[in-house]
């Protein structure tokens, strides 16, 4: 009976793995570490097919990360990897370039995949996400409001559907202290035109686009749940599913969420744009999320990663999982809830601009934006102390003579 | 006990002791000291990410670490003396409140305002854990002996649940319109949002502590109270000593040693208050000394984290626990001391 029963497995096995999408069998111990969200989930199980693979699925990944790849050999073979969390790994030279790989074996890649680091490819992006505006779109209707798409717009729309009172609080906002917060004023500044660094890497955030995304984060935080400081993506996420909130900026990667039967009270009336813009462009930053190939393994190690995650992102993938996110891979078809990201981009918003310094920047922003936000400083203390906290840390980075 | 044997009873846990505690700590102390730094290099880099419908390519001047030979960043170690000290403790601006008699700007200060925080939560609930678990501890005493054990199994379970686990079940609770806000909502008949504001969450974490650690001091009383003195307890109802007197003047004194033990513990463990702050995420309201090491070693994207800072910081909350031991310290050495003679 038992041996029947194996017998069964292997079979199906067997079976599953010639309809599966692998184009080579894999001999070789594959390891890979990446973010956990859903997009990672439907690559990673497709990799999964060429046999010898193990996926670590990790929302905390970007703490392992650096130290992993920096051992030798490396205790991943494949990363995954955004805009912030390639530059520990460039910086310490873990990740090796790809061109030859791709040679071989990428012949599905597209142009726009590939990250280019002084020409040589040293990154393989699956796709982009941003945060954009999400609205419920019979609630603006009813209302007769046209879809902001300046922040001067979404807050005149925020105050009738606030007088209205058909929800809860008219905006959701991830403004969760820490990393969220600090990103939230990074899309508003880089809208307002603002700059971070001046020459030898000194913070120059203390100037009037400063005040002014300092001044209308404070004013959209009026139309939220007063528990905004605690509420990250998923809680935005959440308070949208239960009809809780009528817009907010939300990161693509959750759209799909929205139109979830499972989860969603709002199936179907929450509609994708453009993030809404400040004074000089989309108040938005573009991510991508894409896999690297580590240094620290032998060469047979790194093709065989290399054409697993080859095998992660192919358009029979897609085609299963077209909805989780916004694809750069072909076979991709943009929907309706790609519109967001689509549109934020033609708005002229800025890649996220990923260096050592914004890191401790991100982080003196993240922790000082509170601040203004409860009351406890005026504009231009919270950007002289946010200023000079990135100070501290950049001089004892070595970033500042 | 000959002097051999008691070196090898003692020998080991005073090795480990040496090698887990004070290796440790003699390390941190040093790199508080000094800063590791790489060596940077300013290089033109032309970066290109996924666009629509193209890619974009930016050239701009990076400033990145130099690699050495064997493929390792380069670094140097700098002596600082106190500067990371000083980084942490911001003594001028500190000062300059504090002549103005300005707490609130004191308290705009990282430190400061963990400090503030830390001593708080830690005084507040030290006579709160040790009135709740005498309390508890009599009541448990005094209960019928059928019905002890499962009090005793029911007010341990606090005890037992994760500390961040609890934490995050109180928030959960309390949070947005969780249970126990739609119910103070529906009773006061008022909007309430306890995560919006300081104070409120403050008193959470207060409340989640007391919960959480009065059944380890119910747990050292109530072992306490079944060595009593029975005579004299007996001694005291035929002199006419009420209920109060009783416990006043026979029962606190002989819980004293275990009073103490438990306030060193709790005064150590609540110094180091942690699990509350990620718990019950208050970073943007209150933080805690040991939060502000954790934020401090925490890597951000790029890599980055204060190890020196961190260091420092760390120095300065070990220092914090042992002034505030001290005077029990002090209380129990002269206690030691009166008994030999």
């Amino acid at each position: 009976m038992l041996k029947k029963l194996l017998l069964a497995g292997a079979m199906s096995l067997a079976v599953t793995g010639a309809a599966s999408a692998c184009d080579f069998t894999n001999t070789t111990p594959v390891k890979s570490l990446t973010a956990g969200f859903e997009a990672w989930k439907a690559v990673t199980s497709f990799m999964a097919k060429c046999g010898d693979f193990e996926a670590e699925l990790d929302q905390e990944f970007r703490t392992k990360q650096p130290a992993a790849f920096a051992a030798n050999p490396s205790l991943y073979q494949i990363g995954g990897v955004a805009n912030g969390t390639l530059v520990p790994l460039l910086n310490e030279g873990t990740v090796r370039p790809l061109d030859d790989l791709i040679a071989k074996h990428g012949q599905n890649l597209t142009a726009n995949q590939l990250i280019k680091i002084n020409g040589e490819t040293m990154a393989v992006a699956m796709m982009v996400n941003a945060q954009h505006l999400m609205y419920r779109e019979d609630i603006l209707t009813d209302l007769g409001i046209p879809v902001p798409k300046t922040y001067d717009e979404v807050l005149s729309a925020a105050a009738k559907i606030k007088e209205a009172g058909v929800v809860e609080y008219p905006i959701g906002g991830t403004f969760k202290t820490g990393w969220n917060l600090g990103e939230e004023f990074v899309n508003m500044y880089l809208g307002m035109g603002g700059e971070f660094f001046g020459p030898d890497n000194a913070a120059t955030i203390e100037n009037e686009q400063g005040v002014a995304s300092l001044e209308m984060l404070k004013k959209l935080t009026e139309y939220m749940d007063p528990e905004y400081l605690v509420s990250d993506s998923t809680y935005v996420q959440q308070q949208f599913q239960q009809g809780k909130i009528a817009m907010a900026n939300l990161w693509a990667s959750r759209a799909g969420a929205m139109d979830d039967p499972n989860e969603s009270q709002v199936v179907g009336k929450v509609k994708m744009a453009g993030a809404p813009t400040a004074n000089a462009r989309a108040a938005s930053t573009l991510w991508w999320d894409g896999i690297v190939i580590a240094k620290n393994a032998s060469d047979e190690e790194a093709e065989a990663a290399f054409r697993v995650a080859m095998n992660g992102m192919t358009p029979e993938m897609v085609k299963e999982n077209n909805d989780v996110a916004v694809w750069l891979i072909e076979g991709y078809e943009p929907g309706p809830l790609a519109l967001g990201v689509v549109q934020t981009a033609e708005a002229g918003a800025l890649p996220y601009p990923a260096s050592s310094q914004m890191g401790l920047m991100h982080t003196a922003l993240g922790n000082g934006v509170a601040d203004y936000l409860t009351g406890a400083k005026d504009a231009e203390t919270t950007l002289k102390d946010i200023a000079a906290a990135y100070t501290t840390s950049a001089k004892e980075a070595g970033l500042i003579k | 006990m000959n002097t051999k044997t008691f070196a090898a009873f003692v020998g080991p846990s005073i090795f480990l002791m040496l090698l887990f505690i004070a290796a440790p700590l003699v390390s941190v102390f040093m790199q508080s000291f000094y800063v590791t730094q790489p060596v940077f290099e300013q290089v033109e880099v032309e970066t290109c990410t996924p666009g629509f419908p193209n890619q974009t390519c930016v050239t701009e001047t990076k400033i990145q670490p130099v690699l050495g030979d064997d493929g390792k960043i380069v670094t140097t170690v700098k002596y600082v003396g106190l500067e990371s000290y000083s980084n942490v403790l911001e003594p001028g601006r500190a000062w300059e409140a504090l002549s103005a008699l300005d707490f609130d700007a004191l308290l705009t200060i990282d430190f400061w305002k963990a400090l503030r925080f830390t001593l708080t939560f830690t005084l507040v609930t030290l006579p709160l854990v040790i009135g709740v678990g005498l309390a508890i501890a009599i009541t448990v005493n005094n209960a019928t002996r059928m019905i002890r054990g499962p009090i005793i199994f029911v007010s341990l379970l606090p005890f037992i649940i994760t500390p961040v686990i609890g934490a995050l079940s109180i928030r959960w609770l309390f949070i947005g319109d969780g249970i126990m806000t739609a119910f103070l909502e529906w009773w006061l008949g008022r909007d309430i949002s306890m995560f919006g504001q300081g104070w409120t969450i403050e008193l959470l974490m207060m409340f989640y502590r007391v919960w959480h650690v009065a059944p380890f001091a119910f747990l050292v009383f109530y072992a306490g109270l079944q060595t009593v003195n029975q005579d004299t307890l007996e001694s005291a109802v035929i002199d006419g000593a009420s209920r109060w007197e009783r416990l006043r003047y026979v029962i606190i004194p002989h819980l004293m040693p275990l009073i103490v033990f438990v306030s060193l513990i709790h005064l150590m463990d609540s110094y180091r208050v942690f699990e509350e702050i990620v718990g019950f995420s208050s970073q943007a309201y209150r933080i805690s000394l040991q939060w502000l090491t954790y934020d401090l070693l925490t890597p951000d994207d790029s890599g980055n984290r204060s190890i020196s800072r961190a260091s420092a910081s760390a120095m300065l909350t070990m220092i914090g626990i042992v002034v505030l031991l001290i005077p029990l310290l002090r209380k129990t050495w002269r206690d030691h001391k009166g008994g030999r003679v």
